[in-house]
């Protein structure tokens, strides 16, 4: 029943809330009704760490809200309910030759957790985020008010809900901007990448010529080679969609991995061979799907971190600091010795985003991950934390579950502005934490107990 | 383009059987009591590809309406439907069930009389017609009077025995039936209930139901495992079925 607790996991399975989940089908229906809990809008929980969960208090599911309200095809406007995940947007749209601007690591997400976490992708230097194309949404909030919220009709709250956490209310509907393409295919190349410095000159002279660009970072890679890797580049391509060919069958991780399956021994290995294969690699055709959502391929694979999860991490770092401070961070993973094989280095170019609380600015942002294993992995997690404050970095609550207050009010000047907008029924894990101070302890970390699964 | 009618197009299993036949590019006639969730659903249906969506609000339990909405859907549809799907119904809330009379008279209403009435209606148009296809939602939990809730398991077992003689009542005349028995569906009819492994997602239903419509399949337990479970429960002595808490 509603009133009974379920045990939630983002998908960093670290930290473990309990809260009621009600699942929300119809967007005239006034979602806080009857609550005497706390609340969080919820979509498909792909947020790391616990800004998507609420402990103790009341999920409200949008996934029930998937409906298509308008879609023109001449001019690329789609206006859709908050749950509707990227990947429907893209079934519905690509075959008629329109696609998001922006499009994040993971399809599986939902429109509204886009907006409220404000998320970005490879190509933004040329697009900015994904809230960039949001034209506008309506915004429920627990008075039983709602509101249209654009950059014309009241841009506070417009601002406040786009990478707002969920904690301005919940989006119902939203209005979104898709960019024309001729095909589904992305033209990739891949260039080898043999330390930072190269990064740094690829990447400037890539970002001006290619629409997307991201690098893999072999985060094992120490002394001179800090910042080993391979860039990707591409463009969208003219090639129109062949027949579709036999589905690629979904492969998944059917249960969790035991926690020494990812050790140095094994991410060395993948590392090494996937930095041969791809830095000779000849420039080919990619589907967008390959090219955007890798690891979507393989259902569940935040199993093959085990049962404790992974702790994610990630940056940016102001341009004149960011050559030294990336080195640092990066030495600092390799002399560790902890990193995983999931590291990604990008320039972000210097388009504003639109939310008070967006993550994405002009910068180089670096997104790491780690198979959680209890203190010494927070250790080390912390101490990225420092370097990365003290070059004057910022961090992205969607990939964490470790900052302090202080470093999330560093990294959000206009955070007194947001919290004028934040609705008194909403409120979060990752918001207490980080407004109120209660920080996990690195003595917290014991394997999760596990609880009672709920079944009938 | 087939000619699709869906009574009760609110419902979660009609709602989701409906994109897939927008996505066949399908004409939709839409009947649903509420004009603000009808209109969300049709709006969806049109973005999906429907080759025409009509929406039409009417309570179905007020008999009166039923001639006059058979009539609109065929003007609109341009014809007597190839589809027509039936998926209204209720749960109910067994404690209120229990005790009052008027809510099992309720309850009949929604699931049993309208139903009756207006496939009665929509017999004898598709019998003129010589063809198409009535598909009815009805339950396992027709199988077997549960303590649990009686007067859902009468009403579902009434619709089922009816669904069955209009099946052989119609099948000389090209009309076919289609009998559909849902297991446990995560739906807002549901949304009371804890979730365990056995529920299935409205989707995967609605994948069942058209399968079956274009296979001509008489009768089908969605998803495919509740024809084993019923066939267990139906082999259940009364007197050890009675004692059952469930």
């Amino acid at each position: 029943m509603e009133e009974q607790l379920r045990r939630l996991e983002s998908w960093g399975r670290y930290p473990v809330a309990h809260s009621e989940v009600r699942d929300l089908h119809w967007r005239d229906a006034d979602p806080f009704a009857r609550l005497t809990q706390h609340a969080l809008p919820y979509g498909l929980g792909r947020s790391y760490g616990d800004s998507c969960l609420d402990d103790g208090g009341v999920l409200l599911a949008t996934r029930g809200l998937d409906r298509f309200l308008s879609f023109d095809a001449t001019t690329g406007v789609l206006r859709c309910e908050a749950g509707v995940s990227l990947e429907e947007v893209i079934a519905l749209t690509l075959p008629r030759g329109w696609l998001p601007r922006v499009l994040p690591g993971t399809k599986h997400v939902t429109v509204g957790g886009a907006i409220a976490n404000d998320v970005h992708g490879k190509n933004h230097h040329r697009a900015g985020t994904f809230g960039a194309h949001v034209r506008a949404l309506e915004l429920v909030r627990s008075d039983g008010s709602r509101r249209v919220c654009s950059r014309e009709q009241r841009p506070e709250l417009f601002a406040a809900t786009v990478g707002g956490l969920g904690l301005t209310g919940l989006v119902t509907w939203a209005e979104l901007q898709l960019r024309r393409v001729e095909g589904p295919f992305i033209a990739v190349e891949a260039v080898d990448v043999p330390d930072l410095d190269h990064f740094f000159q690829l990447s400037a002279e890539s970002d001006a010529r290619f629409e997307y660009t991201v690098a893999w970072v072999d985060c094992l890679a120490r002394g001179r080679r800090v910042g080993r890797g391979v860039f990707f580049r591409g463009d969208h391509s003219a090639t129109p969609a062949g027949e579709p060919g036999p589905r690629r069958g979904r492969r998944t991780v059917p249960f969790d991995l035991p926690a020494a399956a990812l050790n140095r021994l094994t991410v060395s290995a993948f590392n090494f061979v996937y930095y041969r294969r791809n830095r000779r690699r000849r420039p080919r055709e990619e589907h967008l799907d390959r090219f955007f959502f890798p690891l979507d391929g393989v259902e569940r694979w935040n199993r093959i971190y085990g049962q404790r999860g992974l702790l994610q991490f990630q940056c940016v770092i102001p341009p004149a600091a960011a050559p030294e401070a990336i080195r640092d961070l990066l030495a600092r993973v390799a002399s560790a010795g902890q990193g995983s094989s999931l590291a990604v280095l990008k320039t972000f170019g210097d388009l504003p985003s639109p939310g008070l609380l967006s993550f994405p600015r002009k910068g180089v942002t670096l997104a790491l991950d780690f198979a959680n294993r209890g203190p010494r992995t927070f250790e080390l997690v912390r101490q990225l934390y420092a370097v990365a404050r003290q070059a004057g970095g910022a961090f992205y609550p969607a990939k964490d579950a470790v900052m302090s207050p202080e470093d999330f009010a560093a990294s959000y000047p206009r955070l007194a502005e947001l919290e004028r907008h934040l609705d008194p029924a909403c409120s979060s894990s990752f918001w207490r934490r980080v407004r109120q101070g209660h920080p996990y302890q690195a003595s917290l970390p014991l394997p999760p107990t596990p609880a009672p699964e709920v079944t009938p | 383009m087939k000619r699709v009618l869906v009574l009760g197009a609110t419902s979660a299993i009609a709602e989701a059987t409906a994109r897939l036949h927008a996505e066949r590019g399908d004409a939709l006639f839409l009947v649903a009591r509420n004009a603000a969730r009808l209109s969300a659903v049709a709006d969806d249906l049109a973005v999906r590809g429907a080759g025409r969506v009509e929406a039409f609000v009417a309570d179905l339990n007020d008999l009166s309406h039923h001639a006059e909405l058979l009539d609109a859907a065929e003007a609109a549809l341009g014809g007597p439907p190839d589809v027509a799907l039936l998926a209204y119904g209720t749960l109910g809330t067994p404690v209120l069930l229990d005790r009052d009379p008027d809510a099992a008279v309720e309850l009949l209403n929604t699931n049993l009389v309208s139903p009756v009435a207006l496939l009665t209606l929509v017999a004898s148009r598709l019998e003129r017609a010589g063809r198409g296809t009535i598909v009815g939602i009805s339950s396992v939990a027709g199988e077997r009077g549960r303590g649990g809730n009686a007067v859902y398991g009468a009403s579902k077992a009434g619709f089922t025995a009816f669904l069955s003689g209009l099946r052989a009542r119609l099948w000389r005349a090209g009309v076919h039936v289609l009998t559909v028995k849902p297991g446990l569906v995560d739906t807002p009819m549901t949304a009371h209930m804890v979730k365990g492994r056995l529920f299935a997602p409205a989707g995967a239903v609605a994948q069942g139901i058209v399968a079956a419509v274009d296979r001509q399949a008489d009768v089908v337990y969605l998803p495919w495992f509740w024809r084993a479970v019923m066939f267990a429960v139906r082999a259940l002595p009364e007197r050890i079925f009675k004692q059952l808490r469930f």
